[in-house]
C-alpha cells in the first residue's frame, strides 16, 4: 500500500519556533537529502506554501510556516569543492559555518563573515544577509558570494550572479524568492586559528562612539558590549573588543606546532526552566556590573580562540532556554551616521526602563550591500535580548520603532518577531521592488513564512 | 499572524455584541488587530458595535450567526476562514437566563443549555478544525466561575458553563501540539448588561479588566485565566465547602 500513501504522510507535522521561542506554529517539516528532493518538496507544497529553514537561529518567525511546509535544509550538507589556493568554496546551502571552519581553517581559510554563533547555515547566512564584527571592513555575507543556485517556485534551478535583481532580492530576502541549494563563497585567508584581541573600556556612550569612530578602521573586527542598565553619567558604558587574525609570528612556540587547529570549548547546557524573576533587573544588573569591572581598562594583543572571540554563547548549548517559557525578543536596529542623537535617546530610554538585558552589543557598520531587504547601512547598530515577560515591553518596543523609523533607520528581520507591519515600508524603501519581483518569480506565493504573513511581505 | 507577544492581527468574536467581547476587541485593536469579524444575531446593536470598532481603525465585518442554529454553523463559520487566517477566535456568546423562572419553564432552561453548551460545542469544534488547518491560532473561551461549582441560585447557567468549561479544557488537550492554543477564561461577576440589575458581590470586575487579563493570557500562552486573579483562590476554597454548608451560603 506504500504507493498509495500521499506524500504528506511522509512528513511530520511539528511545532516550530525561532531561536527566541515565541509564537510557535505547526508545519510539516521535510528534510530533503538531495536537490531533487528539494524540488519535489517545493512542488508538493500545498495551499499554505513552504519556506526553507537552516539551523533556526533567526530569533523570530522567519523560518516557520504555519499549516504549510518547512524545508529543513540541514540534510544538504556537502562541501563540493575547495580551492585551497584561491579560497573559493562551493557548498550546499545546509552546510553550517561551523563545518566550514572545521574544514577550511586547517587549510588557512576563514569564513568571510561570522555572526555571533557559528551554528548558522550558508542558506540562512545569505537569506538574512548576515553581518559580523567585520562589517565596517567586509560588508555583509552577500559581498562574498560569487554565485548561488536558487530553486524557484516553478521548480527551475537558476544560477544567480551578483549584480542581478534576483541576487539582490535573494540576499536578505528571508527565503521568499526560493530555496538556495548551493553557493560559491570567497573565504578569507588566515595564518592561524587564533585572534589577537585588544580590549578597552569606554566610560559612556559618547566615549564609546568617539573611540569607534576614531580607531575602528585599524581593526578588521570590532564590537562593543554595552551595559544598558547603567544610567546617568555611566549611560552607555561599554567594553570594546577589537581584533585581527593573529599572524603566525606572534604565536608562542607551543601553539606554533598546530597554528591552524580549530579548537572550541563547550559548557554544560543551560537549564531549561529558570524560575521566573531570576533574570530580573537586579541579577542582570549585578552580572553587567561584574562584566564591566572584570574587563581590563586597556589590554592589547591578547591571543584568543576563534570561538571565544566570535561565539562566546555557542559554549552554552540551548542558552536560549534561560529566558523561560515565554521566550524572548531580540531587538536590533540600525540608524545612520548623523543620527547619533537617536541612538543616545534610545539607549537612554532603554536604561531608564530597566530592561533586564545581558549582552547588548553596539557596532559601527560600514557601507551597506545591495540586497533589497538587506539590513546593514552605514551607521550604528544596537542589539539586545529582552524576555517577553517584561511588562509593557510590546508598546515600549513599538515606540522605539517609531523613533528608529523616523530617523531613517530599520530593524533586522532575522531578529524580528513583533514589528508593526505598517512600518516596514518606511524602514525598507526597496520593498516595492522586492514585492514586484516576488510577484513575478512566485506568482502563486509558494514561498511563504509566518514572517511574510505577519508583515505582508 | 500573532506576534511574539501573542497579539493577533485578525479576530473573530462569536457573540459580536458581547460587552466583554467588544472590550477585548478594543484592547487588541490598540495592539496589532486590524481585521475583526463580529458574528452574532443581526441587529442594530451588532452594526453599531461594528461602527464603534471601525472608528478605532479596524476593518470590521458583521456575520449573521445564531448559536442555537447549529445546523448552519459549519457553512457560516467555515466560510470565514477561507478569506484569510483568523489568528484568534473569542467565544463570547452566552445567556444568563432567569433561574427562578426557568426552573418552572423547562423549554426556557433548555434554551440556556443549548446556547451556552450545545451551541458552543458546535462552534468550537468547527473553529478548532479550521485553526488546526492553519497551523496556528488561539481559541479563547469565556467560561465562568459559576461553572466551578453549581450554586442553588443559578445552577442552570452554572451547569451549562461547567459543561462548556470541561469541554474547552478537553479540547485544549486534544489540540496540544497542533499550534492551536485554547484558553479558558473564568470571570467572576462582571458589570455588563448581562448582570444589570443584580446585586454586585465582592470582587465584581469590569469588561475592561477581563480584556486586560485575556491580553496577558495570550502573551503567556496561559491555559486558564481567572478574573480577577483572586477568584482562583476563592473558588478553590468554595470547592471544598461541605454540601450542607454550601447549600446555605448566601451565594
Ligand atoms: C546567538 C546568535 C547570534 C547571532 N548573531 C548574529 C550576528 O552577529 N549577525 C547577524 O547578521 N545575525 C546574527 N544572528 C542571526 C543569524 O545569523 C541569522 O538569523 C541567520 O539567518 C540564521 O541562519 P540559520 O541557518 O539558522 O537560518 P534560519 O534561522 O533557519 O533561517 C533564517 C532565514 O533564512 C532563510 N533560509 C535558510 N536557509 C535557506 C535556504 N537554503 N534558501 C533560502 N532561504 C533560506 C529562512 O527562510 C529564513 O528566512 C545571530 C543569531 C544567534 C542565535
Ligand atoms: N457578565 C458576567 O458577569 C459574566 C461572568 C462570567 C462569564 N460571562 C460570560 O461571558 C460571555 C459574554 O458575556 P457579557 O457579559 O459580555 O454579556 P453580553 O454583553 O450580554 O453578551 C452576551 C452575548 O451573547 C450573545 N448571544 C446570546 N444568545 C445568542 C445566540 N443564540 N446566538 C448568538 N449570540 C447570542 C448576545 O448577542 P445578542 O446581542 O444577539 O443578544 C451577546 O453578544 C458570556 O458567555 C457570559 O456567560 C459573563
Amino acid at each position: 500500500m506504500a504507493a498509495d500513501t500521499p506524500p504528506d504522510a511522509l512528513l511530520d507535522a511539528v511545532e516550530v519556533t525561532g531561536w527566541g521561542r515565541t509564537a510557535p506554529t505547526v508545519a510539516r517539516v521535510a528534510r530533503p537529502r538531495s536537490y531533487a528532493e528539494v524540488a519535489a518538496a517545493v512542488l508538493a507544497c500545498g495551499a499554505r506554501g513552504g519556506i526553507a529553514r537552516g539551523l533556526g537561529r533567526a530569533y523570530g518567525d522567519a523560518a516557520q510556516n504555519a499549516g504549510g511546509s518547512v524545508l529543513d535544509m540541514t540534510g544538504l550538507d556537502r562541501i563540493h569543492t575547495v580551492d585551497a589556493t584561491t579560497g573559493t568554496v562551493v557548498c550546499d546551502a545546509g552546510v553550517s559555518l561551523h563545518r566550514l571552519m572545521e574544514v577550511l581553517l586547517p587549510l588557512g581559510w576563514f569564513v568571510p563573515v561570522s555572526p555571533g554563533t557559528r551554528y548558522v547555515t550558508v542558506g540562512g547566512a545569505i537569506g538574512a544577509d548576515i553581518h559580523g564584527k567585520n562589517h565596517h571592513v567586509s560588508g555583509s555575507f552577500s559581498r562574498h558570494v560569487r554565485s548561488l543556485d536558487l530553486l524557484t517556485a516553478d521548480g527551475e534551478v537558476r544560477t544567480v550572479a551578483p549584480g542581478t535583481d534576483l541576487f539582490d532580492a535573494t540576499t536578505g530576502g528571508m527565503g521568499l524568492t526560493g530555496v538556495i541549494l548551493s553557493a560559491t563563497l570567497q573565504m578569507h585567508p588566515v595564518e592561524t586559528a587564533l585572534m589577537s584581541v585588544d580590549t578597552e573600556r569606554a566610560t559612556d556612550l559618547d566615549d564609546l562612539m568617539a573611540r569607534l569612530t576614531a580607531t575602528d578602521h585599524r581593526y578588521r573586527y570590532s564590537v562593543a558590549w554595552i551595559d544598558l542598565l547603567a544610567r546617568g553619567g555611566a549611560l552607555g558604558r561599554s567594553v570594546l573588543t577589537r581584533g585581527e587574525h593573529a599572524p603566525y609570528a606572534v604565536l608562542p612556540a607551543r601553539t606554533r606546532r598546530a597554528p591552524l587547529a580549530f579548537r572550541t570549548g563547550r559548557l554544560p547546557s543551560a537549564p531549561s526552566l529558570v524560575p521566573e524573576g531570576l533574570l530580573g533587573r537586579t541579577t542582570v544588573g549585578l552580572f553587567n556590573e561584574l562584566w564591566y569591572r572584570k574587563a581590563p581598562r586597556l589590554r592589547t594583543g591578547q591571543l584568543q580562540r576563534i570561538s571565544t572571540f566570535f561565539h562566546p554563547l555557542d559554549g552554552v548549548p540551548h542558552w536560549n532556554r534561560v529566558y523561560g517559557r515565554g521566550g524572548f525578543v531580540q531587538y536590533q536596529f540600525v540608524v545612520g551616521h548623523g543620527q547619533e542623537e537617536t541612538l543616545r535617546r534610545v539607549v537612554r530610554r532603554i536604561a531608564r526602563r530597566g530592561c533586564p538585558s545581558f549582552l547588548a552589543v553596539l557596532k559601527r557598520f560600514g557601507e551597506g550591500d545591495p540586497g533589497w531587504l538587506s539590513f546593514p547601512m552605514p551607521g550604528w547598530t544596537l542589539a539586545l535580548d529582552i524576555p517577553t515577560g517584561m511588562s509593557g515591553l510590546d508598546s515600549f518596543l513599538d515606540e522605539l520603532d517609531e523613533d528608529v523609523a523616523g530617523a531613517g533607520g530599520r530593524v533586522y528581520l532575522a531578529k524580528d518577531s513583533r514589528l508593526r507591519p505598517e512600518l516596514l515600508h518606511a524602514m525598507y524603501p526597496k520593498l516595492p521592488a522586492f514585492l514586484a519581483l516576488r510577484a513575478e518569480v512566485d506568482p502563486r506565493g509558494v514561498f511563504r513564512s509566518d514572517l511574510s504573513r505577519r508583515l505582508a511581505l | 499572524m500573532k506576534d511574539a507577544f501573542g497579539a493577533p492581527q485578525s479576530l473573530l468574536v462569536l457573540g459580536g455584541t458581547s460587552e466583554i467581547g467588544l472590550a477585548t476587541a478594543r484592547r487588541l485593536i490598540a495592539r496589532r488587530t486590524r481585521t475583526v469579524l463580529l458574528a452574532g444575531r443581526p441587529s442594530p446593536a451588532l452594526e453599531s458595535a461594528a461602527d464603534s470598532l471601525r472608528t478605532l481603525g479596524a476593518e470590521v465585518r458583521t456575520v449573521p450567526f445564531d448559536a442555537l442554529d447549529t445546523a448552519a454553523h459549519g457553512e457560516i463559520l467555515g466560510k470565514l476562514f477561507t478569506d484569510g487566517d483568523i489568528d484568534m477566535v473569542l467565544l463570547a456568546f452566552g445567556v444568563l437566563g432567569d433561574q427562578a423562572h426557568d426552573e418552572a419553564d423547562p423549554p426556557a432552561a433548555v434554551q440556556v443549555a443549548q446556547t451556552n453548551y450545545t451551541g458552543a460545542v458546535s462552534a468550537l469544534l468547527i473553529c478548532a478544525q479550521a485553526l488546526q488547518a492553519q497551523g496556528h491560532g488561539s481559541l479563547v473561551v469565556l467560561s465562568s466561575v459559576a461553572g466551578e461549582r453549581a450554586r442553588r441560585a443559578n445552577f442552570i447557567y452554572g451547569s451549562s458553563k461547567a459543561g462548556l468549561d470541561a469541554f474547552a479544557q478537553g479540547l485544549g488537550d486534544a489540540l496540544y501540539g497542533t499550534g492551536v492554543h485554547v484558553m479558558v477564561v473564568r470571570p467572576g461577576f462582571v458589570r455588563t448588561r448581562m448582570t444589570a440589575g443584580l446585586d454586585e458581590p465582592p470582587l465584581t470586575t469590569t469588561p475592561h479588566a477581563v480584556a486586560t487579563a485575556i491580553e496577558l493570557g495570550l502573551r503567556r500562552r496561559s491555559e486558564t485565566v481567572w478574573v480577577p486573579g483572586a477568584m482562583r483562590a476563592v473558588m478553590t476554597a468554595l470547592r471544598h465547602v461541605p454540601r450542607p454548608l454550601f447549600r446555605r451560603l448566601p451565594l
